[in-house]
């Protein structure tokens, strides 16, 4: 496995596992926790600095940027205009061309509103944004957003914070085999399982937060997710067996009495 | 000294004096430039210019930085 890199935009990533940086109880439980996850690619959140009271820590005096690539998100966006000032925001803070682009479409289900991402995504890209759109389970638009540019696809799992797991491996498949950029599995893993069972479909990695935030120990489900992923993969790579519907003896009939 | 201007801080109303750059006004409320997006009246500003643009009277000045997040 030592080959087995992932390459994104002429990025080398380590780690098969994303993390998001929100939702922990303090930055110390957050650092520890990607610490654990073993992920060098975390995303945060573009928001106003509290000016009142400056004591307030940073979160990049815990997660440096030297060591993690940051990728920041448009997370709360609704709109393509909210999308792009947002984008545009995290690149003058930041120090990359890399976004994690959401323009979501219902506050209750937070799916993306797909014809704004495509919309957002093409601006974006010929602005030189790395665009990492976070999408549905659908084949058709991951096709789309590679064809304004996109140099990988997120597709999620399931809602995100739902933790419902991978509610449709088909469709995740199905973009799998028919998009030739890496494909990352966004949103809806609840617990290690999920992200084993997305690897080993053959995603190229997998993003969470809310699994690890949220769990009752958040540095044992980090080190859980961890050896998930690694697992998946080398599952996928190692190729499982076909599903059959009776028996296959694994002892030799030969030699019994 | 009529020198008070009105500008508007993430959305906070605050009397600043005039002739402050945005560069002072960022070092005056003790945040450090290399890890914020500064936007002024909604244009973003490059960094490197920081301390040469003026702070007018009216001026909508957002100051944004990265915090933990997934998604949401």
């Amino acid at each position: 496995m030592a080959d087995d890199r992932l390459i994104i935009a002429g990025q080398e990533f380590k780690s098969r596992l994303w993390v998001g940086t929100g939702k922990y109880k303090d930055f110390v439980e957050t650092q520890k926790a990607i610490e654990l996850s073993g992920a060098d690619v975390v995303t945060v959140a573009v928001r106003r600095v509290n000016i009142t009271d400056r004591s307030k820590e940073n979160l990049l005096d815990y997660i440096d940027p030297k060591k993690y690539t940051i990728l920041p998100n448009t997370a709360g966006c609704y709109t393509v205009e909210d999308a792009l000032r947002y984008s545009r925001l995290a690149r003058a803070a930041g120090v990359s061309d890399l976004v994690k682009l959401e323009v979501l479409g219902d506050e209750r289900t937070l799916f993306p509103d797909t014809a704004g991402l495509i919309e957002a995504a093409k601006i974006l890209i010929k602005e030189g944004f790395i665009v990492l759109p976070y999408t549905n389970d659908d084949p058709i638009v991951a096709q789309k957003l590679v064809d304004v540019g996109c140099p990988a696809v997120m597709p999620l799992a399931a809602p995100i914070g739902s933790g419902l797991g991978i509610r449709n491996p088909y469709n995740l498949k199905i973009i799998m085999e028919m998009i030739k950029v890496p494909i990352i599995v966004d949103a809806g893993v609840g617990t290690a399982s999920d992200a084993a069972f997305a690897m080993e479909l053959g995603a190229d990695a997998v993003l969470m937060n809310t699994a690890i935030a949220g769990a009752q120990d958040p540095l044992a489900m980090a080190e859980a997710m961890k050896y998930a992923v690694h697992a998946g993969r080398l599952a996928y790579k190692a190729g499982r067996i076909p599903r059959k519907l009776y028996a296959t003896a694994s002892s030799p009939i030969e030699g019994m009495l | 000294m009529d020198s008070a201007i009105q500008i508007y801080v993430n959305g906070q109303a605050r009397a600043w004096r005039s002739g402050t750059t945005v560069a002072d006004l960022l070092h005056d409320l003790d945040i450090k430039a290399e890890r914020v997006a500064v936007e002024l009246n909604l244009e973003i500003l490059d960094r490197a210019t920081l301390d040469q643009r003026l702070l007018n009277d009216g001026d909508r000045l957002e100051i944004l930085g990265f915090i933990g997040g997934g998604s949401l």
